[in-house]
């Protein structure tokens, strides 16, 4: 049962195209995992179909329709069966880790915390985190807004319980010690448009090397 | 309530609205299949309606839309095409692109809607709304050269006959939306067409607030709860 979910200003952003790559992955995900941000993010999207409705056209080229044609070469619309599918992650994520949760090419931060840069465009960037039952994830706060979404596991910090699918949205003014629950790692997606900022001096040395 | 942007108040905005869909509100949804939609137009205007074209132009799309999905209806793909593809290209003109950019964009965004057409449930969206997100994506791609994330398709949806009330119940709710926002004062209007040209950053956008999407919202809710219960 998710009950942390993306906010209205996010849900505006993906439907209007203006947020960064890596918070697109982000809501993508989520709302793979939830049809309440699904239909929220649908009803957004009617206002973009409203927009679109409404423009006086452009004119076309009088031979659009006919290139449009030779682009399809004569194909059918597509009738692909559609199976269910299992694994940990949802679809768009599976796209930027190539493959599902085993396929994470993880790297160690320290105190068993592993994590995996996503490849995204500037602006913004999107890291998975594994966190071990139990851990902590070094105390830190923020220049700009992070987005962590649970992929499996749990963790909590001073301000709530965050399962599967659950989005926990930190801004500058949130400090906290994110800890995995017990009983099984917690892995997760983060996103950020600003590095993190470790209180500590050790990972305040380590983080350009890091790239957190 | 306390968020404003310019002169735009949301909460104003929200009542205004919510009196002006009491208006429109079109009372006793009958079950008609979505062509005889098509016969509306004369009761409408028996009560001195103005939305009737549109309305009409709504349901003709769903029909098209449908005929290109089961039956590869190249006529049908003709009309979506004279409807939508020079709105695709001016979306795009305004987004940014140069005007044989956004041809070549429009064919390409015309060409998906073939290809995809299987993918369309008119409970969940009108035609304009499914079009609109394969021209934004390509926006995307196209002007940022960004990769679009996309959610996961439903592994169960849509289903091959959508149910014909529901479909019709959400595109006239998606026509009570279209006709709020046309009779929004043009510098709130014009806002939100900027937000969904790519004009607006991210700051700007997240005080748009005010819009009426609560009943389409659970409209598309129920549809996708429909279709889990029925596959699963």
């Amino acid at each position: 049962m998710i009950r942390h979910h993306l906010s209205d200003s996010l849900l505006t952003g993906y439907s209007t195209g203006s947020l960064p790559e890596a918070f697109s992955l982000l809501v993508a995900t989520h709302v793979s995992l939830c049809d309440e941000c699904r239909a929220r993010l649908e009803a957004q999207d009617a206002v973009g179909g409203a927009v679109l409705d409404s423009c006086d056209g452009a004119a076309m080229s009088d031979s659009s329709f006919a290139a449009t044609l030779a682009l399809l070469g004569g194909a059918s619309p597509e009738r692909e069966a559609r199976e269910p599918v299992e694994g940990v992650f949802p679809a768009p994520l599976r796209d930027y880790v190539g493959g599902d949760a085993d396929a994470v090419r993880w790297r160690p931060v320290g105190g068993g915390v592993r994590q995996a840069i996503l490849p995204t465009a500037k602006g913004a960037s999107a890291r998975l985190l594994y966190i071990p039952a139990g851990t902590a994830v070094p105390d830190h706060g923020h220049t700009g807004t992070e987005l962590t979404l649970v992929l499996s596991g749990a963790f909590e910090d001073a301000t709530d319980h965050f399962g599967p699918g659950d989005v926990e949205i930190a801004d500058e003014d949130l400090e906290h010690t994110p800890v995995a629950a017990l009983g099984e790692p917690c892995i997760c997606l983060a996103v950020t448009d600003a590095p993190l900022r470790f209180n500590g001096l050790i990972p305040r040395l380590l983080q350009p090397f890091l790239k957190i | 309530m306390t968020k404003s942007f310019g002169s735009f108040d949301p909460l104003a905005a929200s009542l205004r609205i919510r009196s002006m869909l009491q208006e429109l509100a079109i009372p006793g949804t009958l079950p008609l299949p979505i062509a005889a939609l098509m016969g509306r137009a004369e009761r409408h205007e028996d009560k001195g309606r103005h939305d009737v074209t549109a309305d009409d132009d709504n349901a003709k799309a769903v029909t098209w839309m449908l005929a290109v999905a089961r039956d590869a209806d190249q006529q049908a793909f003709a009309s979506l095409f004279a409807r939508f593809a020079p709105r695709v290209k001016a979306f795009l003109i305004k987004s940014g692109a140069t005007p044989s950019l956004a041809e070549d964009c429009a064919q390409d965004v015309m060409a998906t809607v073939w290809r995809k057409a299987g993918q369309f449930d008119p409970t969940r969206a009108s035609v304009a709304t499914w079009i609109f997100t394969i021209a934004r994506n390509r926006r995307i791609d196209i002007l940022r050269r960004d990769r679009r994330p996309e959610p996961q398709d439903l592994p169960w949806g849509p289903e091959p006959e959508p149910d014909q009330l529901d479909a019709m119940v959400l595109q006239q709710d998606t026509e009570r939306l279209s006709a709020a926002l046309a009779a929004l004062p043009d510098n709130q209007r014009a806002l939100i067409e900027r937000a969904y040209f790519g004009d607006l950053s991210h700051g700007e956008i997240a005080r748009l607030t005010g819009l009426p999407l609560g009943t389409i919202k659970s409209r598309i809710r129920l549809a996708l709860e429909k279709l889990r219960q029925t596959m699963t």
